[in-house]
């Protein structure tokens, strides 16, 4: 079931794994390589498990009480759910934007200098350039540049969305999670974030989950859809899209529910 | 309902008025500075104001950071279960248990079993008892109130759980936990009942030098005046003139919280 073409590397492996809320078991063995620098998108219907799956790879669902995992998450091959594994490093390694814009109520500046300041970096010099590189990175700087100390809430929904991917971004990450992050954008916002997302997989490996078809075929390479709790189908983006080999992906695919 | 307002707030008016209108001749700066003379007949009401602003002090250091640190545990550290639920139902009945109660408490563990005497620091850690629920209630709530994307987007970045905290929940939650904390602190500074047993003296020929030292205090000075007097009817001034003064000091003291809280606002606002 899974064809991944043979030129990339395996970033993020995940074998028999189960996730449970509480009694509610939410992700039935999953099984899963997402390759290195490319844009996997996790599609299904509402409910589905793709979130919940997604916030696994970054250990952000050990926050909720009463959530428990079973199974193998490995990111360059080592286990993320080992006892070993330090949460703090894992998070550094694997950024994500989340659905609903997430700036803090500080200036554009100091959003962006968070992450590089809480992981020791204090060099005036040294933050501006990561906050530029970032901000160029997100296509955001041209827009910002003469405002950096202003609140960042003062930005638009689209603008605030790049400055949660620069955000990210400024710690350095190798694995990007996008969770919806274009869903409460306007189209040309939307449009922006995923010329961003193309510029962005030469460079990191990108996992984006999103409800809407189109975007997943424009930007992903991969496609992986996921219906309660399992996942159905992975593969490559176009033949996910063309030829599914499940009855199930292709209902969805074309419409037929979801 | 619109009626019901207008009588409350003509309530308040006239009791203000009232204390204005009486109490206003009697300030004076001889008034402000001197000490009382003829068991408070005559002269000033220097060493109360002085005890009450202790008080207020010695109970603002020990109840904020102890009710914010709380309040800190239990929205954010605490698992949501049967303890933590009989917990905040613990704190609310101590909310409502009366103030004489916190004053023979005090009496009891401070000035007798820890052996502070009555002092500035039984006195304060009394009222600090009395006003904990208070703070800790208005903590918490306001610490909900920060959205829960504050604290994943600062997890998501790498920051433990208390740098998340500290950087990105305590600031935005701080002005509504200073907002609650005012309403306890101005209610410490005016009650009598619970210094009556652990700190307040009527009369004391010296001002304090130590913690473990009695104070007099507003209120308490006020109350010996207004029912203990022998010629209580006689110094009306001099109570009006109290009560002018305690109210003053309760109003400015919430309008210090009012000012500092709305500049950390205008710091922080989404």
């Amino acid at each position: 079931m899974v064809d991944i073409q043979a030129d990339s590397k395996v970033k993020v492996h995940v074998e028999n794994m189960n996730f449970y809320y509480g009694p509610v078991q939410a992700l039935f063995d999953i099984n899963l390589d997402i390759p290195e620098k490319k844009v996997t998108a996790l599609i299904g219907p509402s409910g589905c498990g793709k979130s919940t799956f997604l916030r696994t790879l970054n250990r952000m669902n050990d926050i909720i009480d009463g959530t428990r995992i079973e199974g193998k998450v490995m990111i360059d091959d080592k286990d993320i759910y080992d006892p070993m594994t330090d949460v703090v490093e894992l998070r550094k390694k694997v950024g994500m934007i989340f659905q609903k814009s997430n700036p803090f109520p500080k200036s554009i500046f100091d959003n962006i200098a968070y992450g590089p300041r809480i992981h020791g970096v204090k060099d005036k010099n040294k933050l501006m350039d990561i906050v530029e590189s970032c901000l160029i990175k997100s296509a955001l700087w041209d827009e910002v540049k003469d405002r950096l100390e202003k609140n960042a809430m003062g930005l638009s929904g689209g603008q605030q969305q790049r400055l949660c991917i620069a955000r990210a971004l400024a710690i350095n990450p190798d694995v990007v999670l996008m969770d919806e992050p274009a869903s409460a954008l306007d189209p040309k916002s939307t449009l922006k974030i995923e010329d961003l997302i193309n510029e962005l997989k030469k460079d990191y490996t990108i996992i984006i989950v999103t409800h809407n078809m189109q975007q997943a075929g424009r930007v992903s390479d991969h496609t992986a859809f996921f219906y309660e709790g399992r996942l159905i189908e992975f593969g490559a983006t176009e033949q996910i899209f063309t030829k599914p080999n499940q009855k199930q992906t292709e209902d969805y695919i074309t419409g037929r529910f979801g | 309902m619109r009626g019901i307002t207008y009588l409350v707030v003509l309530f308040i008016a006239y009791i203000i008025i009232d204390i204005l209108i009486h109490g206003l001749p009697t300030i004076s700066w001889d008034f402000l500075t001197g000490d009382p003379e003829k068991s408070g007949a005559e002269g000033g009401i220097f060493p109360a104001i002085l005890g009450t602003l202790y008080l207020v002090v010695g109970t603002i250091a020990v109840a904020l950071p102890l009710g914010m640190f709380s309040a800190v545990y239990l929205t954010e550290y605490a698992k949501q279960n049967k303890l933590a639920q009989s917990i905040r139902m613990a704190i609310v009945t101590l909310a409502g248990i009366p103030s004489i109660v916190f004053g023979l408490f005090g009496l009891g563990l401070f000035v007798i079993t820890l052996n502070f005497g009555s002092s500035i620091l039984a006195g304060s850690l009394t009222l600090a008892c009395m006003i904990l629920p208070t703070i800790i209630v208005a903590s918490e709530e306001s610490l909900k109130s920060v959205p829960q994307y504050m604290r994943e987007g600062s997890l998501a970045l790498g920051a433990t759980k208390w740098e998340t905290i500290y950087k990105n929940v305590l600031p935005y939650a701080l002005p509504g936990m200073l907002t609650g904390s005012i309403l306890g602190i101005g209610r410490a500074a005016g009650e009598t009942a619970p210094i009556l047993l652990t700190a307040a003296a009527f009369f004391l020929p010296e001002l304090p030098t130590s913690v473990f030292d009695p104070v007099m205090a507003l209120p308490y000075h006020l109350y010996i005046l207004a029912t203990q007097h022998p010629e209580a009817q006689k110094i009306l001034p001099m109570q009006y003139g109290t009560a002018l003064v305690l109210l003053f000091l309760v109003v400015g003291l919430n309008l210090v919280a009012i000012i500092l809280r709305i500049r950390v606002r205008k710091k922080y606002k989404w």
